[in-house]
């Protein structure tokens, strides 16, 4: 030991003359060729108060590189997005080069991991996707990453043209801080029509209609309700859609602000009910994402699926039409929404125009251009009808009526650390089926939240 | 002669293994050339109606640009990493100073841990270092995370050279560098075999790297531009599968190449302990 | 440089100091991407950062009471010694078996090393995938035999949420119970039957390269020693049992390093192929500390996860290597 003591020392001393040499040469940081590490170098004072956001002259062309940020890498998503990049010249005249940035994988869970350790380095995109709600507010907003909007909105004259449930659910502290591009619709019940007539079944209304279907198809060896939740979101929407239909609208936003109790006996009947429908679900759906087991649907092994309307897409991708639909078991007049959004960065590179990416977004040309290829319906109320397919007017008429309410496992109702809690109780609760367990850790995870008592 | 019945046995056993081994290839391979309609979960083992190669045609089309990418990056990389396992095996076996079975042991504890934990303040370092965000930023990390297996391997290797060949050298008057220009590089050859090979092939299959250090789709390796080809929703699985296969034919060509020098690598010692 | 200078450079000579400074760039490059970041993390895990804002107020050892009370993460730490063992024991066996095929004089023995390393050149993402769908109950190896006619098979794989464990009114657990180790009778000491599906990947995976080592580490046992004992009788296997697996020890145990560290940081196979799985039968430490960490906003509990790994490969490689570098220095 003493040998290595004294073989170190003088080395030592030498690398600790050398670090010192080289800290003082060193000096700052060089200039950088990157925009994002340079904004990243300006002081940017911590505010949530007056933003500048759209009042820039927007005479002045544009130039340089814009960063879009987004998990829609293939199908009518890419398309879409496609379609919004290709009407940014139009309205934002210039020489703007615009960089589409996607992540796949896992419904954004792969993109969330690399937005949250760019945005950590100070490395943000120019605008990124992002759900509207509590996944927007309590990740972005609250810790102060974000620009609010008002002055835009005002501009743009939105507060008339989006529902006042979405302005909302994008606003904290009455400012704006998203612009919505479309709404999907999480509570559809989808079923095969030549199943239900050979076996001379009404759709279902309500969770009793549902379990008598479920019985006649169970007595035929058909799996009544077919699920895919290799993705865990799948079987916290379909906990969501029974929430939603044994508490009704108001009942469901109450658990997310407290008003509910979680240890009701509302709730107990509420997870009893999920807990039976799981009874009628195919066996390998830990194996099957969303659209393998739209798969079982399509080819009548099964008869229904409950899932989110971008389910439409991949029956026309797959040619598939003899499908029906309706609001999930007890969920009719009531609209389970959630919304894919984009913001504006606090140092957002090239911040003018993302402003005016904002403006395509939220403009009536982008919302028609974008959302019948995505398979949704415009956030705006005041889109062409006909230039969406049967189900989705069927959606806009049902928006226009319909009590909003957010979705939980898209982000809308409650925060990620929240939700991730949710995520972690259900998929217990899918394999154990202890309904009691279930409650207590779903209550836990509220006082957790921070928002029950 | 003959024919002995363990014989049979013997190729018998092999050749099961061997079919187990080539099962997934096959459905890597057939899902590949079927069209879209015919991609079905319970038709996986159904040869293709027809040979579509339009799967592997749109798979390379999204994939060439990202390809050249990994290659930019897996080759220096792979250099490096070599030429540093290399040297530090040479200096920890070859010149043992006070505290350098230490040292080895806290270099070749880097090998546990896991990446995901260490995302955030990588991206500061490479910040630091101004290059983030540009394949040299992968680079380093990957030259970086892997040396503790490269001086694993080389240390191994060259532990199995004798030492009186240098020592014979260092009485000559030989220096550090000479001996090991002149007398263990020219013995190295198996052992960057073995080492080329493993940089190569985890370097050339590293997803979390590559999607947080890189963020411009241009500049991307082909790793990232695969898993964007499933999208998040629906997922065309013959393109995705064809994509795989042309992912992986870089690797499987070293492999065939290199394969008969990565045992003769192996036989030196180079992971013998 | 006066006397001091002198007498102090007297412990270094040019050369030893030369290849210090060869192994410094690598020593200093470890010392921060892997020791800097490692305090990091450790920070990290003591201090309350539970939104995108960095906060580093100290709280304690409260995060680690946390993890080990949350069921996820004890059922996580099962996952891991079951998938580790499991792995690395299937790795070695079918790795030597092939391996001691091979040496035989085989023909086409080219062929079919080719055969069982090309498994390595895939990343562990495409084999999560693949596998994912040759073990989905609804096809893959389920329905084979059918296509030969026989019937199809009907197991769960990876949907199988069952886990075998000792029940406590059993025979084996009232023994257990009798001598103190009653808590042994629980699902957290238990096997995950899903978890097998993701072994047999994994091994599809790794196994050739096991069984490349195996084959040089046979080749290089001098063939003397083996024409002495067959001249003195021993068979095949009396050679293979009392020769050659002593002397390939050191070859065993470089594979337990290698896939030893491979397992315990096992993410890429288990996010492609089953994730969580049923009741988190595949569930493993990695995939919780991403998913804490950049779904829930976790931070602190993040870094928790990645100390806990740390110290439990500490605990387990630290003796093992310090051992095995003693042995070699008294050779």
């Amino acid at each position: 030991m003493r040998r290595t003591m004294k073989f170190w020392l003088p080395i030592g001393m030498a690398l600790v003359a050398l670090g010192v040499l080289a800290s003082a040469c060193g000096g700052g940081t060089s200039s950088s060729d990157k925009t994002a590490t340079a904004a990243a170098g300006k002081k940017t004072p911590v505010t949530t108060g007056t933003s500048a956001a759209g009042a820039t002259a927007t005479s002045a062309p544009l130039s340089g590189k814009l960063e879009i940020f987004s998990w829609w890498t293939t199908g009518g998503e890419a398309a879409g997005l496609k379609e919004l990049f290709n009407l940014y010249p139009a309205t934002c005249p210039g020489t703007v080069e615009i960089v589409n940035a996607t992540v796949a994988g896992g419904g954004g869970a792969n993109a969330r991991q690399v937005l949250t350790t760019r945005m950590l380095g100070n490395d943000p995109p120019g605008s990124f996707q992002v759900h509207m709600g509590h996944e927007l507010t309590d990740t972005w907003v609250t810790g102060d990453y974000m620009e609010p909007l008002d002055t835009l909105f005002t501009q743009q004259g939105w507060a008339s043209v989006f529902p006042k449930g979405v302005l909302d659910i994008v606003s904290y502290q009455g400012k704006p801080y998203s612009v919505p591009v479309n709404i999907h619709r999480a509570n559809v019940l989808w079923y095969n029509k030549s199943v239900f007539t050979a076996n001379n079944l009404q759709v279902p209304k309500t969770l009793d209609d549902f379990f008598t279907a479920a019985d006649a198809l169970k007595a035929k060896g058909i799996t009544p309700l077919a699920l895919g939740d290799v993705d865990s979101f799948a079987s916290i929407q379909l906990m969501e859609t029974v929430l939603l239909g044994t508490l009704g609208a108001d009942g469901y936003n109450g658990l997310w602000t407290g008003a509910t109790d979680w240890n009701s006996a509302k709730v107990t009947d509420a997870l009893n009910a999920y807990k039976k429908m799981l009874g009628y679900v195919n066996s390998d759906h830990s194996s099957l994402s969303w659209d393998q087991a739209n798969d079982l649907v399509i080819s009548g092994k099964a008869a229904m699926t409950i899932m989110g309307d971008w389910l439409e897409g991949d029956n026309k991708a797959k040619k598939f039409t003899g499908y029906g639909w309706a609001p999930s078991p007890g969920t009719a007049g009531v609209y389970d929404a959630l919304s894919d959004t984009f913001g504006l960065p606090k140092k957002a590179p090239n911040r003018d125009a993302v402003i005016c990416w904002l403006k395509v977004v939220g403009s009536k040309k982008g919302q028609e251009a974008f959302n019948p290829l995505k398979g949704s319906i415009c956030a705006r109320t005041d889109c062409d009808a006909s230039l969406f397919d049967e189900y989705l007017q069927s959606a806009m008429k049902d928006w226009k009526t319909d009590k909003i309410v957010p979705s939980l496992a898209h982000g809308a109702a409650v925060k990620q650390g929240w939700l991730t809690e949710v995520s972690d109780a259900v998929t217990a609760f899918v394999a154990d089926k202890n309904a009691g367990t279930l409650q207590s850790r779903l209550a836990a995870a509220c006082k957790t939240a921070g928002v029950c008592k | 002669m003959t024919i002995r019945w363990s014989r049979i046995a013997i190729y018998a056993v092999l050749i099961l293994f061997a079919l187990i081994y080539l099962m997934p290839i096959y459905v890597l391979l057939v899902t590949g050339l079927k069209s879209f309609g015919e991609v079905r979960l319970d038709q996986m083992w159904d040869l293709p109606s027809g040979l579509h190669f339009d799967s592997f045609r749109e798979a390379y089309s999204s994939l060439d640009s990202n390809l050249a990418n990994s290659f930019k990056m897996v080759i220096p990389a792979t250099i490096f990493s070599c030429l540093l396992g290399s040297i530090n095996g040479y200096v920890l076996t070859k010149w043992r100073f006070p505290g350098s079975d230490v040292l080895f042991f806290l270099l070749l504890y880097g090998m546990f841990i896991p990446y995901q934990s260490v995302l955030i303040p990588l991206v500061k370092t490479l910040q630091m270092l101004h290059v983030y965000g540009s394949l040299w930023g992968l680079v380093v990390t990957h030259v970086v995370y892997g040396i503790p297996i490269t001086t694993l391997i080389f240390r191994n290797y060259y532990a199995n050279i004798p030492t009186e060949l240098v020592e014979a050298a260092k009485i000559d008057g030989a220096s550090i560098f000479g001996i090991y220009r002149r007398i263990v590089f020219p013995l190295s050859l198996p052992g960057f075999v073995v080492v080329a090979i493993w940089q190569f092939t985890s370097i050339w299959n590293d997803f979390l790297f590559a999607v947080t250090v890189t963020s411009n789709p241009a500049i991307q390796p082909a790793t990232v531009a695969l898993n964007n080809m499933a999208g998040s929703f629906i997922v065309e699985w013959n393109v995705q599968m064809a994509g795989a296969l042309i992912a992986a034919l870089p690797t499987l060509i070293v492999y065939i190449i290199l394969g008969r020098f990565f045992v003769r690598g192996l036989m030196a010692g180079a992971l013998r302990g | 440089m006066g006397n001091t200078g002198r007498r102090l450079l007297r412990n270094v000579t040019s050369e030893q100091a030369a290849a210090v400074l060869l192994i410094i760039p690598s020593l200093v490059a470890v010392g921060v991407f892997v020791y800097g970041f490692i305090g990091w993390s450790a920070v990290v895990s003591v201090s309350e950062w539970d939104t995108l804002r960095p906060d580093y107020t100290f709280v304690g050892l409260d995060n680690f009471r946390d993890l080990f009370h949350n069921f996820r993460f004890q059922i996580d730490i099962r996952n891991t010694v079951v998938f580790t063992v499991l792995f690395v024991g299937s790795c070695l066996v079918i790795g030597f078996v092939l391996a001691s095929l091979l040496d035989r004089h085989i023909v086409g023995e080219g062929l079919f090393r080719s055969i069982y390393l090309f498994p390595m050149a895939v990343s562990f993402i495409v084999t999560g995938v693949v596998w994912r769908w040759l073990l989905a109950p609804r096809a893959g190896v389920n329905i084979l035999p059918s296509k030969l006619g026989a019937p199809s098979l009907g197991y769960g794989w990876y949907t199988d949420p069952t886990v075998t464990y000792i029940h406590a009114d059993s025979r084996l657990g009232e023994a257990f119970h009798a001598i103190g180790l009653g808590f042994l009778a629980d699902p957290n000491f238990g096997l995950p039957l899903a978890m097998i599906s993701v072994v047999i990947a994994a091994t599809w995976q790794m196994s050739g390269f096991v069984m490349v080592m195996y084959l040089a580490g046979l080749r290089a046992i001098p063939e003397e020693l083996r024409d002495a004992a067959r001249v003195d009788g021993a068979s095949e296997l009396q050679i293979l049992r009392n020769i050659s697996l002593p002397l390939l020890r050191p070859v065993t145990l470089s594979a337990i390093i290698i896939l030893g560290h491979q397992s315990l940081k096992i993410f890429d196979l288990v996010i492609s192929m089953t994730r969580r799985g049923p009741g988190f039968a595949t569930d493993v430490p990695a995939l919780f500390m991403f998913e804490t960490t950049f779904q829930g906003n976790h931070f602190s509990h993040g870094a928790g996860i990645s100390i806990v790994m740390l110290v439990a490969v500490s605990v387990l490689v630290i003796p093992y290597l310090f051992w095995s570098l003693r042995r070699e220095a008294r050779l």
